[in-house]
C-alpha cells in the first residue's frame, strides 16, 4: 500500500496469481487458443454490465421526460431536467437539498471522529505490545459484526428520555459507533504494512515517538487514511436504519428521504423525480468510485468488512 | 496469512525493534506499567461500551421486565416487574393474555404470529443470497483476476453496485420492478413483483444479489491473488487437469479468504432491512418481512420491552451463527485480521 509499491502491486500479484489463467506465462500469449480468451471477455462485458446497467438504467429514467418513464428505448432519449427540478422542489413537503446537507453532515462528523480515534487505537494495534491486545481486537471485530436492530429499541428510548430524537448527534454517536471497528480495522491492517523502519532511524536520531508518529508515520499513511475515510464516509452516507427512526424530517440523510419520497399524487409512484433523487445522491458516490477504484479495493480487502 | 500460528497475533504484529525497545533501558530495569496503549485504545472502546455495550446490557435488562398493567390481585395499575419470561413466550409461541390475565393463542393479526414466518423469510435470504453471491463471486473474481484489457474498468464498474446506497437501489429495483416497469415490459409478461408473495421475494433476493455479489468477488479476488502463480505451474508440469488445480489448490488456499467473505455476508444479510422495507413493504405481515423489520416495528408500537426481548432474540441468533461459522467452518477472522498480512508476490 505504500507508495513505491503502488503502481506494480495491482499489476504485478495479479499476473501471477491468476488461477485459472495461470497455465499462460506471461510471455507467452500469443500461443493461447482463442475461445478461452473470448470467453473471458464475454464474462467481463457480462460483469460490467451487471455493475452498470441497472445505474444506467436510474440515470436515463432521471433525465427522460417523465411522459415516457416507462419507455423501453435503452438509448437517453427526450432529455429533460424537469425531474431534477421536481426532485428538489420542497413545494410538496420534501426538502432533497436539506437532507443531502444532512447526510454531508453526519457522514463528514462520523468520519472525522472515526479516524480521529481509529487512528491511535490502530497504532497500538499494530505497533505497540500490550497486555489484552488480542481481547481488544476481539471487542473491535464483534462491534463490527454487530446487528444494528438489536441496538434501535434501546437507543430510541435513550434518546426519547433525553430528548434527542431528531437530533444530529442522535445520528453521528451510533454511526461513529458502526464505522469504528471498520476504521481500526482497515487501519491496523495498512499499519502492519508499512515501513516502520524509517520510525525507528527517526526514533536513532532523537525523535520522540510522537514527532516520529507525526512526522514520518503520518505522512506515510496519508494514503491509508484517506482510503479508510472513504470507506467510512460510504458506510455512514448509506445507513438507513438507524436514521429511519433517530432522525426527524429536517434532520434526516438522504436515504430517509429518498425512502419516503412521494409526489402530489398519493396513487402513483414518481419514478422519475425518484430516479433523479436518487442520480443526485449516487452519481457523487460513482464518480469517488471510478477515481478511487484502486485505494477502495484495497481497503476493503484490508478491513474486509460490511457492504 | 497461510503460515500462521494461533497465538501469533500479539508476538507477530512487532517486527524486530519495536515498542518494547524504544522505551528507555529495556533490559535490566523491571517495566513500568505502560499506559500509552490506554488512552490509545480506551477512546474508542469508550465509545463502544457506551453505545454498543450499554444498550445491550439495557435491552436484556428490559426483555425480562414485565408490562406495566393492571394487577388483578391489588387492583392497581403498576409497573411492569424484573424476572419474566414472558416477553420471549409471547414471540416464540405466541401467547398472548386475554382480558381476564390467561394466556390465549395470539389472534391473526398480532405481530407475534408474524414472528415465524419473519424468521423464515431472513433464513431463507440469507441462505440463498449468499449461496449465490459465492458462487458468481466468486466467477466474478476468476474472471476480473486475469490479464484482460479493461481490467480497471471492471473493478469500478463492479464498485458501482457496493457504493450505492441501499435505499437507492431499493427504489431503483422498485422502478426496475414496477408494473409497466422494464423488466415486464422486456419479458412481456404482468408480474406483480412487489406485491405477489413469491416474486416480490425474488426481487429482493435479486436486488441484494445484484448490490452485494461485487464485495464478495473482490474479498475472493483479493484471495486469489495471494496464491503463487509457481504453484500451478508445478501442478502443470505434474500434468494436473484444470479442474485438479482447482479443487486442489484454488479451493484450498482461497478458504480462509472466502471462509471470511462468507461469514460477514451472512451477518449482513441476517440484518437484512433496507431492501424489504423500502421495495416491497415495511408491513409485518409483508411476504418480505425480516426479523429486523419486526424489531422496528415492535419499537414503533411503543412496547419497548418486548421489542428488546425480539432484538435480543435477533443478536442471539446473529451470535450463534457467527460462533458456529468461526468455530466449525474455520473462518478464521481475528489472527486473519490482526496478524501482520503475509502477502506473497
Amino acid at each position: 500500500m505504500s507508495a513505491p509499491t503502488a503502481p506494480t502491486g495491482s499489476g504485478h500479484s495479479s499476473g501471477s496469481g491468476t488461477p485459472t489463467g495461470a497455465e499462460r506465462p506471461v510471455i507467452a500469449a500469443p500461443r493461447q487458443p482463442i475461445w478461452p480468451q473470448i470467453r473471458t471477455y464475454l464474462g467481463a462485458l457480462f460483469i460490467l454490465v451487471w455493475g452498470l446497467a441497472p445505474f444506467y438504467w436510474m440515470v436515463v429514467t432521471a433525465f427522460r421526460d417523465n411522459v415516457h418513464t416507462f419507455s423501453k428505448n435503452p438509448f437517453p432519449s427526450h432529455l429533460t431536467m424537469a425531474n431534477f427540478k421536481q426532485a428538489l422542489d420542497t413545494s410538496g413537503g420534501n426538502d432533497f437539498l436539506a437532507a443531502i446537507g444532512n447526510s454531508v453532515l453526519i457522514s463528514v462528523v462520523t468520519t472525522l471522529a472515526a479516524i480521529i480515534f481509529g487512528v491511535f487505537a490502530a497504532y497500538a494495534l499494530a505497533r505497540v505490545d500490550f497486555r489484552g491486545k488480542f481481547l481488544v481486537s476481539g471487542v473491535v471485530l464483534a462491534a463490527s459484526m454487530f446487528p444494528g436492530v438489536a441496538l434501535v429499541t434501546p437507543l430510541f428510548q435513550l434518546f426519547t428520555d433525553i430528548g434527542w430524537i431528531g437530533s444530529y448527534q442522535a445520528m453521528i454517536i451510533p454511526n461513529v459507533s458502526f464505522a469504528l471497528p471498520l476504521t481500526i480495522y482497515t487501519l491496523t491492517s495498512f499499519f502492519n504494512d508499512l515501513p516502520w523502519e524509517l520510525e525507528e532511524a527517526a526514533r536513532v536520531d532523537g525523535a520522540t515517538r510522537g514527532q516520529a508518529f507525526m512526522k514520518i508515520i503520518l505522512p506515510l499513511a496519508a494514503p491509508a487514511l484517506f482510503t479508510t475515510a472513504i470507506l467510512a464516509f460510504i458506510m455512514t452516507w448509506n445507513e438507513f436504519m438507524l436514521s429511519s427512526q433517530l432522525s426527524n424530517q429536517s434532520t434526516e440523510p438522504v436515504t430517509v428521504a429518498i425512502a419516503r419520497f412521494a409526489g402530489n399524487d398519493p396513487f402513483t409512484q414518481p419514478y422519475a423525480a425518484i430516479m433523479a433523487a436518487g442520480a443526485l445522491v449516487t452519481i457523487p458516490l460513482v464518480i469517488m468510485v471510478l477515481i478511487f477504484q484502486r485505494r477502495i479495493v484495497s481497503g476493503l480487502t484490508a478491513g474486509g468488512l460490511k457492504s | 496469512m497461510t503460515a500462521q500460528i494461533p497465538e501469533s497475533s500479539t508476538g507477530h504484529a512487532s517486527p524486530p525493534g519495536d515498542g518494547r525497545t524504544s522505551d528507555s533501558p529495556p533490559v535490566l530495569v523491571k517495566k513500568k506499567f505502560d499506559w500509552r496503549p490506554v488512552w490509545m485504545v480506551g477512546p474508542p472502546l469508550v465509545i463502544l461500551a457506551i453505545v454498543i455495550g450499554y444498550p445491550i446490557v439495557r435491552a436484556v435488562y428490559l426483555s425480562f421486565v414485565g408490562d406495566a398493567g393492571l394487577n388483578p390481585e391489588t387492583g392497581r395499575f403498576e409497573d411492569g416487574a424484573f424476572g419474566t419470561l414472558a416477553h420471549y413466550i409471547y414471540w416464540l409461541t405466541q401467547s398472548c393474555t386475554n382480558n381476564s390475565g390467561i394466556s390465549v393463542p395470539c389472534a391473526p393479526g398480532n405481530i407475534a404470529t408474524d414472528f415465524w414466518p419473519a424468521m423464515r423469510n431472513t433464513a431463507m435470504f440469507t441462505v440463498v443470497t449468499v449461496s449465490i453471491e459465492t458462487v458468481l463471486g466468486f466467477w466474478m473474481a476468476v474472471v476480473m483476476g486475469r490479464n484482460i484489457w479493461g481490467r480497471a474498468l471492471l473493478r469500478a464498474a463492479v464498485l458501482v453496485p457496493w457504493a450505492i446506497p441501499t435505499a437507492v437501489t431499493a427504489k431503483l429495483w422498485a422502478f426496475i420492478f414496477s408494473p409497466e416497469g422494464i423488466v415486464n415490459s422486456v419479458l412481456g409478461r404482468d408480474i406483480a413483483w412487489t406485491t405477489d408473495p413469491f416474486y416480490s421475494k425474488v426481487a429482493v433476493i435479486i436486488a441484494d444479489v445484484w448490490k452485494t455479489t461485487p464485495f464478495m468477488a473482490l474479498l475472493i479476488l483479493a484471495g486469489l491473488q495471494m496464491i503463487p502463480g509457481d504453484v500451478y505451474e508445478a501442478a502443470r508440469v505434474d500434468g494436473a487437469s484444470k479442474w485438479q488445480q482447482f479443487v486442489k489448490i484454488t479451493l484450498p488456499l482461497v478458504r480462509p479468504a472466502l471462509m471470511v467473505a462468507i461469514l460477514f455476508r451472512t451477518l449482513d444479510a441476517l440484518r437484512m432491512y433496507d431492501l424489504p422495507v423500502i421495495l416491497i413493504s415495511a408491513n409485518s405481515s409483508s411476504p418480505t418481512a425480516t426479523i429486523s423489520q419486526l424489531v422496528v416495528n415492535q419499537m414503533r408500537t411503543g412496547a419497548f420491552n418486548s421489542a428488546s426481548a425480539l432484538s435480543t432474540l435477533v443478536f442471539l441468533l446473529i451470535f450463534a451463527v457467527a460462533f458456529v461459522m468461526v468455530k466449525w467452518l474455520g473462518a478464521n477472522v481475528v489472527e486473519d485480521r490482526t496478524g501482520k498480512k503475509e502477502e506473497i508476490r
